[in-house]
């Protein structure tokens, strides 16, 4: 997953828009960002939050300025502690080109003091905007951790694995069928990245993201749903 | 069978809402912080233990019932919380203990719990 074999494999996928979210951590969009250039495809610098309830929350920004402000709040409420590189893997910072510029010692595997309808303001704050990550895993989510979508957390929309399929999916929660949902790769492996959200925007913007995912002013989302075995 | 009264004073809960705990039963016991979990493994009359101090935890005691929450490990409620569990009539209760040496001390009470399975959703 270096900077050229992201885009690379972007382009094969026929997007054009990408976010980075690292898991607590957005070192490596700056990189992704300056290897897109010319390459006809926008990189959102991002976040994946693990926060103190353990859910998961995509949090998306238009720049590298706005991510380092809010990964140093991150950052502030992380456990002080240092990577143990055997149990959670090395953590590489590279360049445009992929190659290894430094490793990042301080721990990021773990879940930040900060609690979701928190994080969401401080996002917002920042211009950002959050999308609760794979509400439909076992694991670290919305859904499985904190049991149904609070009242209290003002999102758009919420992000379903790409093995969501909605009839299944709305007997099983039923409160998603009134949800603006998105599907992602949440790709850890090249081959795990997906096309199968499109936004209808007219700049590759937060603000406009946030029209689409509100269905405003003639913005839209269309996911494609797989066809039911 | 355990008062909840006897339960609060034993591990020296503080309670966090005005909602009375007396002349209240506790049934069983329950523990996890998943609250996906809780919502298929905490029966009604239960006390569930767990870390998770968001406001859904209220939502999730309420539907189901329980006799309380018990919040460990120092983690406190925010406000909003608080206010949603007194209109609810939800009693949580929070300790600086751990899950663990919450549900030894609620197990040396007699608090049980079904022995089943709760199984998978």
């Amino acid at each position: 997953m270096i900077p050229p074999l992201i885009l690379r494999q972007a382009k094969r996928m026929g997007l054009s828009l990408i976010a980075v979210t690292d898991h607590n951590a957005c070192h490596n969009a700056e990189a992704v960002i300056q290897a897109s250039a010319g390459s006809g495809i926008h990189v959102l610098p991002g976040m994946e939050l693990q926060s103190k309830e353990e859910v998961h929350l995509l949090c998306l920004f238009d720049t590298v300025r706005q991510c380092r402000d809010w990964q140093e709040e991150v950052l502030k409420r992380l456990p002080p502690l240092l990577n143990k590189e055997a149990a959670f893997g090395t953590q590489f910072v590279v360049d445009s080109t992929g190659e290894w510029v430094r490793t990042e010692e301080r721990f990021l595997a773990g879940a930040a003091d900060i609690g979701i309808e928190e994080a969401v303001a401080m996002v917002h704050s920042l211009g950002g905007v959050v999308i609760p990550a794979h509400v439909d895993r076992p694991s670290f989510s919305l859904l499985s951790n904190l049991g149904m979508v609070p009242d209290s957390l003002k999102v758009r929309a919420l992000e379903v694995t790409p093995l969501f399929v909605p009839d299944v999916g709305f007997e099983k929660w039923p409160q998603l069928k009134t949800w603006c949902l998105i599907v992602n790769g949440d790709a850890h492996r090249l081959q795990e990245i997906q096309n199968r959200t499109l936004f209808k925007i007219a700049a590759p913007l937060v603000q406009e993201i946030d029209l689409a995912l509100s269905g405003e002013q003639g913005r839209q989302v269309v996911v494609t749903w797989p066809e039911i075995h | 069978m355990t008062s909840l009264k006897e339960i609060i004073d034993t591990l020296s809960l503080e309670t966090v809402v005005s909602v009375s705990a007396e002349g209240r039963s506790v049934m069983g016991g329950y523990a996890s912080d998943l609250l996906s979990c809780a919502m298929k493994g905490a029966k009604k009359d239960y006390v569930w233990v767990t870390l998770q101090s968001h406001l859904n935890v209220v939502a999730v005691a309420s539907l189901l019932n329980l006799v309380g929450v018990i919040i460990t490990e120092g983690n406190r409620p925010d406000p909003e919380t608080v206010a949603r569990a007194e209109k609810e009539g939800v009693l949580l209760m929070i300790t600086p203990k751990t899950t663990f040496t919450v549900v030894g001390e609620l197990t040396s009470l007699g608090v049980r719990a079904e022995t089943q399975d709760p199984g998978r959703w």
